[in-house]
């Protein structure tokens, strides 16, 4: 009956309402910052543990009285581990919530499609994991990356090549910018100290079966296997190539490794594999500012997060301090006085001290920071410092 | 000469190779051929899109998780209930959501069908998060090893309990009564209905019967690979592929289908591009809709 109707009508219109009044009533005293990071997809584990560092560090700040009196909020979109994905989450945060500045977007392939929309908005983000050498060298001057190129990761290991007595090395990497950057970077490195490079395979990132790339490899003739793609891939990697019996050394580039998941997940067939890294929380003294470190571990472990986690979630902590010292430098929460300030920070960070060099085309530099870089070794079902 | 040594070497190792990528060629196809005969049942013979296919693939991975390593049962008897349980899963959809639309367009299905697709996925998201979740097994982790080839022995049983379900449900449809009801449903199902066959729950029992296969094929693996929330999607894909190129609602067609997609896929990724693995199974869709749109078995009998 017509009453009827208009009665469900009108509940409905009213839920809707009242789904959607907190949208309408947001207060204006606090300072946004939005997160675009994988919380779903092929490269979730990575994003939560990346955004649970992003959140320790705002409330961390926030405790002590937040930033230009205001408290720091995070406003956290899931890109789905997709790059279509992460360009609207970062249009979303940017034209709807208003945020003043950006951390972003986890994977290179995320990243590169999120820039674009800086450019267009005007309106900065910093990079805090991805490696594509790409992204800092475009042209883009609101790019500021906490996280270490391709370039630099390979260069850092350019030292250990010696004791790690290589004399030729396979590649599997992920099929994106970031994996295919690693495997350019790593062979030319590994060419220049007279290392023979073999085979290159690559994988898509939600491939989950890698058998045929791994039963190619074996028959190499390699020594040496340099992988490089998110946890949950490598997983797969190192059983697989475990019931294959790959004889080569592993050793994971990019630092999204988490060994302990590693060593949980993969049990036997993970030991004897290296992992480089960004941070080691089994020994944080090694870090450049200790007591930051130290801090970092303690209060992930208070809030009960995964362990494995810590060796990706300082990356979501170092981005969040980044930009809050830049906003109390710039004196307001607008884009370009942050964008500014970005130039004049120096932050204790957890992987090392945190200060922007220019890179890229002059007139259009990006930030990029020279991170430190640490080397582990999963042996007996624990993470130690290799012993060569 | 050395430079003989080296070209022997060489020839020998890419027999070797081929004969390990063959190996797990067939290891694979048993589990899409589990995937495509259950798909192929609903698909072909009640003539629903079930776009749910690849979810209860998802639910049998997770149940699996849920078994052996949440609630810590034995791998065996954690593959059993989750079997059981994709089965009962199956039949409620049909329940709750088919036999209402009975009688309705494909569209109409195929649109509940997206739906609660949807729901489904986004469910186990909710529950189980997107972070990846193994699943340990009780097999040894070294292989087994002949000559050249590495197998590992979790796959070797996947290979066994796929081929025994798949024997199984061969078995089901052509000698039990109730496969015979079935048979006779889907080839006329007025007549059937006039012998005396209860189509609904003839029904019932076909999407019940084809969920369970889609559930077996995720619990197997499951442990072989990892269990994410999106693992669904590819699966429920590469079943519409062996369905197609199989042709609807033929049996024989699905399992060889099954095995026909995993050699692609795996020679494709091998010798072809290996970045490019999982798009093997839509090239091969493409090729075959284009060249015998009825499927490369359609003389082979149908069961409906």
């Amino acid at each position: 009956m017509a009453s009827l109707r208009k009665t469900r009508v009108a509940l409905l219109a009213g839920g809707l309402a009242v789904a959607f009044m907190p949208g309408l009533a947001r207060a204006a005293d606090t300072i946004k910052i939005g997160v675009d990071e994988p919380l779903t997809g092929a490269v979730a584990a990575s994003g939560n543990y990346v955004t649970n560092g992003a959140k320790i560090a705002t409330d961390e700040i926030n405790a002590k009285g937040g930033v230009l009196g205001k408290k720091l909020e995070l406003v956290i979109e899931d890109n789905k581990s997709n790059p279509t994905e992460a360009a609207s989450a970062a249009e979303k945060l940017i034209v709807r919530d208003k945020v003043p500045v950006l951390m972003g977007a986890w994977s290179s392939t995320y990243t590169l499609a999120v820039m674009p929309k800086l450019m267009e908005y005007k309106v900065p983000m910093v990079v805090e994991t991805s490696s594509s050498d790409k992204i800092t060298t475009s042209g883009n001057p609101y790019i500021f990356r906490t996280a270490p190129t391709n370039g630099m990761e390979a260069k850092a290991f350019s030292k250990e090549v010696g004791k790690f007595h290589i004399k030729k090395a396979d590649f599997l990497v992920v099929n994106n910018d970031w994996g295919l950057g690693a495997a350019q970077a790593f062979s030319a490195m590994l060419k220049s100290h007279g290392v023979q490079t073999g085979i290159e395979q690559t994988m898509d990132a939600n491939a989950q079966d890698l058998s045929a790339q791994l039963a190619k490899i074996k028959d190499s003739g390699a020594d040496t296997l340099f992988v490089t793609t998110e946890v949950e891939q490598i997983t797969l990697i190192l059983k697989q190539a475990k019931s294959l019996g790959l004889k080569q050394r592993i050793i994971t580039t990019g630092g999204s490794s988490s060994p302990d998941q590693l060593i949980q997940q993969d049990g036997d067939a993970a030991n004897g594999t290296y992992h480089i890294l960004f941070f080691a929380p089994w020994f944080p003294q090694k870090a450049e500012n200790p007591k930051v470190a130290e801090d970092f571990v303690a209060a992930w472990k208070k809030r009960g997060y995964e362990f494995a986690g810590l060796t990706e979630g300082f990356r979501g902590h170092d981005g969040i301090e980044t930009i809050a010292a830049a906003i109390k430098l710039a004196g307001k929460a607008e884009p370009e006085a942050i964008r500014k300030a970005l130039w004049e920070v120096h932050v204790k960070g957890i992987n090392g001290n945190i200060s922007f060099v220019k890179e890229g085309p002059k007139g259009k530099e990006s930030g990029q920071v020279v991170p430190q870089i640490y080397i582990v070794e999963i042996k007996g079902g624990k993470v130690t410092l290799p012993t060569l | 000469m050395v430079a003989g040594k080296q070209e022997q070497s060489r020839g020998s190792g890419f027999l070797d190779q081929l004969l390990q990528h063959v190996v797990n060629a067939v290891m694979l196809g048993s589990t899409y051929a589990l995937l495509g005969i259950g798909l192929t049942m609903i698909f072909g013979i009640m003539g629903v899109v079930n776009f749910t296919h690849g979810e209860l693939y998802a639910f049998g991975a997770y149940m699996m998780f849920l078994f052996a390593m949440v609630l810590k049962l034995n791998f065996f008897v954690a593959l059993v209930f989750a079997v059981v349980l994709g089965v009962g899963l199956g039949a409620l959809i049909e329940l709750v959501l088919l036999r209402p639309l009975r009688g309705a367009d494909i569209d109409t299905t195929m649109l509940v069908m997206i739906g609660a697709w949807i729901i489904m996925q986004n469910t186990e998201q909710l529950v189980w998060t997107g972070v990846a979740k193994s699943i340990s097994t009780p097999f040894p982790e070294e292989p087994l090893v002949l000559g050249p080839v590495s197998i590992s022995w979790l796959r070797i049983f996947v290979f066994v309990a796929a081929g025994l379900l798949i024997v199984g449900a061969q078995l089901l449809i052509h000698r039990t009564k109730l496969g015979k009801a079935m048979r006779a449903t889907f080839q006329d199902r007025d007549t059937a209905a006039l012998m005396g066959v209860s189509i609904g729950r003839i029904y019932t029992a076909t999407f019940a019967l084809g969920s369970g296969l889609a559930a077996a094929a995720g619990a197997l693996l499951g442990p072989v690979f990892v269990a994410v929330p999106t693992m669904g999607d590819l699966a429920a894909l590469k079943a519409f592929a062996i369905v197609i190129l199989g042709g609807l609602g033929n049996f024989a067609g699905a399992a060889l289908g099954g095995f026909i997609l995993a050699f692609i896929e795996e020679m494709g990724a091998s010798y072809i591009s290996s970045g490019y693995r999982d798009a093997m199974g839509f090239l091969l869709i493409i090729v075959v809709l284009m060249i015998r749109p009825t499927g490369l078995f359609a003389r082979a009998e149908r069961i409906g």
